[in-house]
């Protein structure tokens, strides 16, 4: 047998977390340093998974499949494929950089770390399962601490508010798809919760056409689909920085990733139905957010809203059903995963120090912390798609793909790069540059070492990707042959 | 298959019984000869043996293949799975509330506090096993009677001596009805036999409308067991009132008795009206849950939303038995499933609302606030209680209520689904609510210490572990549940 490595990676963190609860809660060192072991041997091991995936192969790897409620048909069934891989890789990478960040958290940051390590289990597991049962286990796994670590130690204006609002969204967003997952189930009537399986049930199209928007739109949620993104910057904004660089870098691809799996693999027939109508909606999303994200006064609002943007570009290729639609998603996924990580990092960083976020009120900030602004500025790059970075590998084959499908849509779509290019130099103009205001002058100092640690592996992740897209694109693009063979080869 | 002769096997049938009155006397005796300050033991001598009588019958009397089912007593009681499995739930919670109600000032060192204990878990355990109307009947008294009492048991409490009325009241009533039902019934069929009368229905020419009729009478003395809408009305007030303890028995032990008895009543001796009696407890649950969970919305007293809260989660498990349908055992051992991980999740949360309230005074969820800092290990548990009665994975509640709702979609009530799961999202805000209370807001108190006796930490303990077990290892719970049912017929 060989060595179960993704079961080893999914349970890391919860492993982690528990052993983390057993410490005396006065030991706030010994928490830090079991936490960072733990992200570490984490990202090693996703490392390790993500280059020693056979690309030529293709199909899914590192197979483990346990027996688990043999009645019902579910199984622990693991996998990795091209679609998944780089996802595993991005949650190693935002836990480690997340831990560095979270350094300096000094309340309770036994409970913190724990419970964020729960979450980080909740999303390995959706990432690698291939069972519709595990996957809405993992998924709520991955939902409930987010209400925890936000409304502890978010931020204390909107915290109690965004974590009710958030953790009830993704909520009711699960709970509708479980009702469709269920219908699945039995229509089926294989006796098995095996998307494998599933996949070969043959739902009749009327099905299909039916409980698609359920499957959807359900995870779409989490995802940030509009009209139920509301929740996500919010969410972002109360969220102490560690849980914003997970819940945009990861967990909103969680919800994308679900739907796909779920909604489109599942259910093509309803997906190829549909697609019109969900590419309007992330029309809206791509612009809307945009345009939304350049009005806002508030540093950690702008960011949130470029998440909706983003997100709404990676449904949209999902939603072009063509191959090179999809490969852009893929790598949109990781590339803005890592990217909006960085953000976040960088909005943390800057707030810790001038205690506002008010982007008028800021000023200066590259004299005192030049490694912050040039990472900000390589975020930057990477958001408004610049050639070299890992922007422009995602989103120039999402447009491609759109501009296949729907013309117009990439007409209106590619105005949202004009827009993300203005609002992205407006905060490096008035927050990195210009005159840093009195009431700051010699408040502002430089990072920490831990902190330009991930800055540095952030920013490294994306500029190499844009540079050799080759470590990523034949990848995602095995991966996305499987959901082209499911939409019937189209 | 029924014979009126004694047979000395039958004994093992009530084995668990019996060794429940030897407890309780024993329980009298130690009261009458231990001296004062040794009668904190009573507690740990009434867990202790219930723990032993739970081991002997696992390994003395359990069911085994060749003889599934018996009559015995002739035809009074009968020895299955299904009796079996919900018996050793029955004693599990005894133990656990014994373990409760030591620590508790008034009621803890009184001797008669368990042996009225013990009494109604003999009541239960008759309840769950009982295969004639009569026995039935007595069972459901004698699990009733000293429920009474336990629930008024701090006299000088006006709130508890208020609680021991009202339940009194509103059971009596409900066991008038219940009386007339099964009279009827008797009338009808000549019969008390609970696994004759569907025989004798159906060759009887009994009409449809005249059994349902019957049916809604007997089922009304069930919802008030259970609590079900529109009988739930008693149970706020009661569990208020209430030793907190007794409050936890009654919202896990005796509601799981009710359900017990409403399943082998409903599909032995009412199997041809199935199509009417699901519509009527699909109509109930719906009710029952919405109704639950909205008026849990707006409570201030722990123990109060936790009797809505678990008015909500009798509506849960009634849509597993308005989903139960003629070809399929899935409704029903979803049912059985479900009683399981509620009772465990929900002593344990009434197990924390004892601890804290021992020392606090206070069952106000505002005096909650600051607890994760005044003792993390109990606010855990309380995170690990509530997070499983919302129904959130790893823990046992999301599983169960996974398949009660796949039972539903199976049954192509795919709506009564979606009301369902409409329903835990309304219940996930107010069990969220309070963990906020728990862990972020802080109090003045945060300093003081937080006491938590040895048996408190003992029971929750092991009610965690089983909260995880039935959450991750879900298999050998689903066959016990199946096999339960499969052993009604």
């Amino acid at each position: 047998m060989q060595f179960p490595i993704l079961s080893v990676i999914v349970f890391t963190p919860i492993v982690a977390g528990l052993l983390i609860l057993m410490i005396p809660a006065d030991r706030k060192t010994e928490v830090r340093v079991t936490a960072l072991a733990a992200s570490t041997f984490a990202l090693l091991l996703s490392i390790w998974a993500y280059f020693s995936y056979d690309v030529s192969a293709g199909g899914y790897q590192f197979v483990e499949k346990v027996s688990w409620l043999p009645q019902l048909g579910i199984s622990y069934h693991v996998g990795l494929d091209g679609m998944n891989a780089p996802l595993l890789l991005l949650t190693g990478v935002v836990m480690f950089t997340g831990v560095l960040i979270s350094w300096g958290i000094d309340d309770r940051p036994r409970e913190f770390f724990a419970f964020l390590f729960i979450l980080a289990t909740g999303v390995f597991g959706v990432f690698v399962t291939l069972d519709l049962f595990m996957l809405f286990f993992f998924y709520e796994i991955a939902v409930f601490p987010m209400y925890l670590l936000i409304s502890i130690w978010g931020w204390k204006e909107t915290r109690e508010y965004a974590a009710m609002k958030l953790t009830l969204y993704l909520f009711i967003g699960s709970v509708i798809a479980m009702v469709g997952a269920l219908a699945m189930y039995f229509t089926a009537g294989m006796k098995t919760f095996d998307m494998l399986e599933l996949e070969k049930a043959g739902f009749s199209i009327a099905f299909q056409q039916l409980w698609f928007p359920f499957v959807f739109l359900g995870f779409g949620v989490l995802g940030g689909i509009w009209p139920f993104h509301n929740w996500s910057p919010d969410g972002h904004v109360a969220a102490p920085t560690a849980v914003s660089m997970f819940h945009a870098g990861v967990l909103m691809k969680l919800g994308a990733f679900a739907a796909l799996r779920v909604g489109v693999m599942l259910l093509p027939e309803g997906a190829k139905f549909w697609m019109g109508g969900v590419i309007c909606l992330t029309l809206v999303n791509v612009v809307y957010g945009a345009f939304i994200a350049s009005v806002q006064n508030d540093f950690k609002y702008v960011i949130g809203f470029s998440s909706v943007s983003h997100m709404g570009l990676v449904l949209m290729g999902f939603a072009t059903l063509t191959k090179t639609g999809l490969i852009g998603s893929g790598i949109q996924m990781f590339s803005h995963g890592v990217m909006t990580a960085l953000f976040f990092a960088v909005v943390g960083m800057v707030y810790d120090q001038a205690h506002t976020r008010d982007i008028p009120h800021l000023g200066g900030f590259r004299k005192y912390m030049p490694l912050v602004a040039v990472a900000f500025i390589v975020g930057g790059l990477v958001s408004m798609g610049m050639p070299g970075f890992s922007g422009f590998v995602a989103e120039f084959p999402i447009f491609m793909g759109v501009w296949q499908s729907y013309p117009w849509v990439a007409l209106i779509a590619a105005v949202s790069i004009v827009i993300t290019a203005s609002y992205i130099i407006r905060v490096i103009g008035r927050v990195f540059f210009g005159q840093l205001p009195e009431e700051f002058e010699g408040h502002i100092h430089d990072v920490t070492v831990l902190d330009k640690v991930a800055l540095v592996f952030l920013s490294a992740i994306l500029i190499i990707l844009g540079v050799f897209p080759g470590i990523m694109v034949p990848m995602v693009q095995s991966g996305v042959e499987n959901v082209m063979r499911l939409l019937g080869g189209a | 298959m029924i014979s009126g002769t004694f047979n000395p096997s039958m004994i093992l049938s009530i084995l668990p019984e019996i060794s429940i009155l030897v407890l309780g006397f024993l329980v009298l005796f130690f009261d009458l000869f231990l001296s004062k300050e040794h009668h904190d033991k009573l507690g740990w001598i009434t867990a202790g043996g219930l723990g032993v009588i739970i081991i002997g019958c696992l390994l003395v009397i359990r069911p085994n293949e060749s003889v599934l089912q018996t009559f015995a007593f002739g035809g009074m009681i009968r020895y299955d799975w299904m009796g079996f499995t919900f018996k050793m739930l029955f004693l599990f919670s005894a133990a656990i509330t014994a373990m409760f109600a030591m620590g508790m000032e008034k009621i803890g060192k009184r001797g008669e506090f368990y042996l009225l204990m013990l009494a109604s878990t003999i009541g239960m355990c008759l309840m769950a096993s009982a295969a004639d109307l009569i026995m039935l009947y007595l069972a459901i008294e004698t699990t009733s009677i000293p429920l009474y009492i336990l629930a008024g048991f701090i006299t000088q409490d006006e709130k508890s001596t208020e609680a021991g009325f009202k339940y009194l009241l509103f059971g009596a009533m409900t066991s008038a009805i219940l009386l007339y039902g099964f009279s009827l019934l008797y009338g009808f069929t000549g019969t008390t036999q609970i696994y004759k009368i569907s025989n004798i229905i159906q060759s009887g020419g009994i009409p449809t409308e005249l059994s349902f009729g019957v049916l809604i009478l007997v089922i009304v003395g069930f919802a008030f067991k259970i609590s079900a809408v529109p009988l739930h009305f008693w149970a706020p007030d009661v569990y208020e009132g209430a030793p907190t303890p007794v409050a936890g028995f009654l919202s896990t032990a005796s509601k799981a008795a009710g359900f017990s008895v409403l399943l082998r009543v409903l599909l032995i001796a009412f199997p041809e009206i199935l199509p009417y009696w699901s519509a009527f407890l699909v109509a109930i649950s719906t009710l029952t849950m919405t109704i639950g969970n909205l008026l849990a919305l707006t409570q201030k007293n722990i123990k109060r939303m936790l009797a809505y809260s678990s008015i909500a989660h009798a509506g849960y498990a009634l849509i597993g038995l308005g989903s139960i349908t003629y070809d399929s055992f899935f409704g029903m051992s979803s049912v059985v499933f479900y009683l399981i991980a509620y009772v465990i999740t929900n002593l344990a949360a009434f197990g924390v609302v004892a601890a804290f309230g021992r020392v606090s005074g206070s069952d106000d969820i505002a005096a909650y606030a600051g607890l994760s800092r005044r003792s993390p290990a109990l606010a855990l548990a309380m995170l690990v209680a509530f997070l499983s009665l919302a129904g959130m994975p790893p823990f046992g509640g999301f599983v169960v209520k996974f398949i009660v709702f796949a039972a539903a979609v199976q049954a192509n009530l795919i709506w009564l689904a979606v009301v369902g799961v409409l329903n835990s999202i309304i219940g996930l805000y107010y069990y969220l609510t309070v963990l906020k209370v728990v862990y972020l807001y802080r109090s003045e108190d945060e300093e003081k210490p937080l006491p938590i006796p040895r048996s408190y930490s003992l029971a929750l303990g092991v009610l965690v572990t089983g909260i995880l077990l039935i959450g991750i290892v879900m298999a050998p719970w689903l066959n016990l549940s199946i096999k339960s049912v499969v052993s009604l017929f």
